[in-house]
């Protein structure tokens, strides 16, 4: 009996997938146990269910960063945009069919992975690198790839230092929290140089320490970096080192152990990828919506094939993810592209049939 | 006939426990207690078992991985390859550091502040009102990053300082850097120092003491208390005569002539900083963030401070002014030999709490970047190990010792300037 008032008591939290409560059913004796869960104190309230979650709650929790320019900050009304916005949007449309049903976490790189385990967010697209013990000991599924990163040095240009070598010495304004930290350990280390590091909480504050010359140099991800450069005064006098010193291969991610969740998010990315390589753009998916002689693009938008069943969503699911910002190419050139101030050129981004490495695998 | 007869010793029943008063308390006692002691152990196994069904079960086998990164103020010989638990070794010390600095710089701005503010000068006493209603009435937090950002802002960075046209220039003859990274100050070196001995062997709490310092500590202790030995001869001479031999020069010999024979033999000279490549090398560094959390909380805990000598004082009644007065003696020795020792007894033990507030506050240091116990356990450890539980109970069971540590020497301080009532 407990259990059905435990249920209907909680219809919108986690409790109710049948197979927790099958799983966990050992916690759950009685309505106080169940009222105690509730109040956040059982980690594993979030394991299953995220996309019931989610459509009943009617909004995407999205945890992005807390602003750079590009990938995710807030303009001056408050509307976040930005290429990791642009993947929460394009998730949001797919699932509950409003990109703008997206409450935007703001998370910095020690708080992130806190809030995504403790089922705070839904996913997390705050340009985070996947590695191998994020993936494996701390429990989050990476879905892909959206940006492939390295990372990279920014330093003024009147300090005469032209390469990575020289900076033997130099004080560091990192972010703290992030891979960037131990890369940048690793780097001085085997290059037998010594730094200062001043470990920064936020990207902002590291902009405003090293535009003061707290700092010699500033290290995080090229794109960051290119990103936090645009937004300078005189981005002219400051120079990217060549060295890309790590790979940082940046996606979005979930949580283990809700593999249906996480199979939507992968594929709404792999969507918004293989509708650039097939040539699907937010101009002409009504188009091609209508039907075309390219199987994929039936099976892709749905006029072919159960693939939106598959999934437990619908058959324009991936209409709707394209419709909001266009496909993987026209997301990266509105928000970070060359004809932006951030100015990234695709580079490893582009598509693999352009000699890039953003590949999907194929609908079907 | 009216005849006293005990009543019956009524046999216990189980409802008494309710209706008798004489057991009701007792049941009710031990209803909350378990009650108490069941939802405790309810909360903390349905975490381990969540944590269990989330895959990350509850071991502290992390703090042995390599640490992987670097920090900034270190006291203790520190690097990458070097285990989390070492990485949160040199955190604690950060923390005791601040803390440290903390507790006494503000125990003196809040005793003079506290002083006056009870001045009868009253530009004084107003400035020192506004002094301790900006600070108690802003939160510390702010104070930090304020003063973060005028070091930041305010002081030149170490390019100002080079080639032909510096706009900066060292202070204090040449030693003393004042950057926005950070003050360089000049450092003692021996030149034939007699070396360190290491402690702890290679444990991740190891540690090594300069041999020079202890000598140097020890050599200072045993001439005060030589020159304490003079005083004390004087005042028995004193006593039984009436006539006070001079002994200022005995004294000043035994404090000086020591050390300053011990400074030469170990070759005592001093490091001063100097521009080398991005920034200054030599002399002692002492960090912005550093500067700025220790400044902030110094001031901010002084103003709680300096209203509880402030209350100390006034706590004293005016009569023993008066009759400190009345046998002559001047008003800044009535502070410091009548009315302060009687004001000791109200000051310490609020003085405590805020010591342990302080400490606390400390917490805050990765506002500016301080790498105490919480920027390294509680941050960076936490973070890329992923271990949040089992880093915030560590971290916690490191605050509690801490704050138990400084109550435990304060109380044994409060005992020992209590009055003693007979």
């Amino acid at each position: 009996m407990n259990f059905s008032v435990s249920e209907n008591m909680f219809q919108t939290n986690s409790f109710q997938s049948e197979a927790e409560n099958q799983e966990e059913g050992k916690m759950k004796k009685s309505f106080v146990l169940g009222t105690l869960a509730v109040a956040g104190l059982a980690a594993g309230a979030a394991a299953a269910g995220t996309l019931d979650d989610v459509k009943a709650r009617g909004t995407l929790n999205c945890g992005v960063s807390t602003g750079l320019v590009g990938f995710a900050a807030p303009d001056a009304n408050g509307e976040w945009s930005g290429f990791d916005v642009g993947v929460c949007r394009a998730v949001a449309a797919a699932v509950l069919g409003d990109a703008q049903a997206v409450e935007f976490v703001p998370t910095t790189g020690k708080t992130r992975f806190t809030a995504l385990a403790s089922g705070e967010i839904d996913m997390l697209a705050r340009n985070t690198t996947w590695t191998f013990s994020r993936d494996v000991d701390l429990k989050f599924e990476f879905v892909g790839v959206n940006y492939y990163d390295g990372q990279g040095f920014m330093a003024p240009a009147d300090l005469g230092v032209s390469s990575a070598a020289g900076l033997d010495g130099a004080t560091v304004c990192i972010q703290t929290g992030t891979t960037t930290e131990l890369n940048l350990a690793d780097f001085f280390r085997s290059n037998n140089m010594s730094y200062e590091p001043v470990p920064i909480e936020t990207n902002a504050e590291a902009q405003q320490q090293y535009l003061a010359g707290a700092c010699d140099v500033f290290t995080t991800d090229a794109s960051g970096l290119a990103a936090t450069r645009a937004t300078f005064e005189n981005p002219g006098d400051h120079v990217l080192m060549p060295e890309i010193i790590s790979k940082e291969p940046l996606g979005p991610l979930v949580r283990h152990g809700d593999n249906n969740w996480g199979d939507i998010v992968r594929w709404t990315l792999n969507a918004l990828i293989t509708a650039e390589e097939l040539g699907v753009t937010s101009g002409n998916l009504e188009e091609m919506s209508a039907g075309t002689n390219n199987p994929e693009i039936n099976r892709l938008l749905g006029t072919e094939g159960t693939l939106g069943a598959m999934l437990g969503l619908d058959g324009d699911w991936a209409k709707r993810a394209i419709m909001v910002g266009g496909n993987y190419g026209e997301l990266f050139e509105a928000n970070i592209g060359e004809a932006t101030p951030i100015g990234l050129a695709r580079g490893l981004n582009a598509q693999w049939t352009d000699g890039g490495l953003i590949y999907s695998p194929p609908f079907r | 006939m009216a005849t006293l007869t005990a009543p019956d010793r009524e046999s216990f029943k189980l409802s008494m426990l309710l209706y008798d008063t004489r057991y009701r308390s007792m049941t009710i006692q031990v209803i909350a207690m378990i009650g108490f002691v069941s939802i405790v152990f309810w909360l903390i196994s349905n975490t381990i078992t969540n944590l269990n069904n989330l895959g990350k079960p509850v071991e502290f086998g992390f703090l042995f991985e390599p640490s992987s990164y670097d920090i900034n103020q270190r006291l203790v010989e520190y690097n990458s390859r070097d285990s989390h638990l070492r990485a949160s070794f040199v955190g604690v010390l950060n923390t005791l550091v601040v803390a440290f600095l903390g507790c006494i710089t503000a125990t003196i701005i809040g005793v003079f502040v506290g002083i006056a503010r009870l001045s009868k000068n009253w530009f004084v006493s107003r400035i020192m009102t506004v002094y301790v209603e900006a600070f108690r009435n802003v939160p510390v937090l702010l104070w930090i990053v304020l003063a973060m950002a005028i070091l930041i802002e305010g002081l030149p960075a170490p390019k100002a300082f080079r080639g032909e046209n510096a706009t900066a220039s060292l202070n204090l003859f040449d030693s003393v850097a004042l950057t926005n990274r950070g003050v360089y100050v000049p450092e003692p070196l021996f030149s034939n120092g007699i070396g360190d001995v290491a402690l702890f062997g290679q444990s991740s709490l190891r540690f090594s003491v300069s041999l020079d310092l202890i000598l140097i500590i020890a050599v200072l202790i045993a001439s005060f208390y030589v020159s304490a030995l003079i005083k004390k001869r004087a005042n028995r001479i004193q006593d039984a005569t009436g006539d006070r031999p001079t002994t200022w020069y005995l004294r000043l010999g035994v404090t000086v002539l020591p050390i300053a024979i011990v400074l030469w033999m170990l070759g005592f000279h001093l490091g001063y900083p100097e521009l080398k490549g991005f920034n200054f090398k030599g002399g002692t560094h002492l960090r912005n963030s550093l500067i700025a959390l220790w400044l902030a909380l110094s001031l901010y805990t002084a103003a709680f401070i300096a209203e509880i000598v402030r209350g100390g004082i006034l706590a004293i009644s005016r009569g023993q002014t008066e009759a400190a007065a009345s046998l002559g003696l001047r008003p800044n020795r009535i502070m410091n030999l009548v009315i302060l020792p009687q004001a000791l007894r109200v000051i310490i033990p609020p003085l405590i709490s805020n010591y342990l507030n302080l400490t606390k506050n400390s917490s805050l240091a990765i506002a500016v970047g301080y790498m105490d116990v919480t920027g390294t356990l509680g941050g960076i450890t936490l973070n890329q190990t992923g271990r949040e539980l089992e880093c915030i109970l560590l971290l916690m069971l490191v605050y509690l010792t801490i704050s138990l540590s400084i109550s435990a020497v304060m109380n044994w301080y409060n005992n020992s300037v209590k009055l003693v009532e007979r």
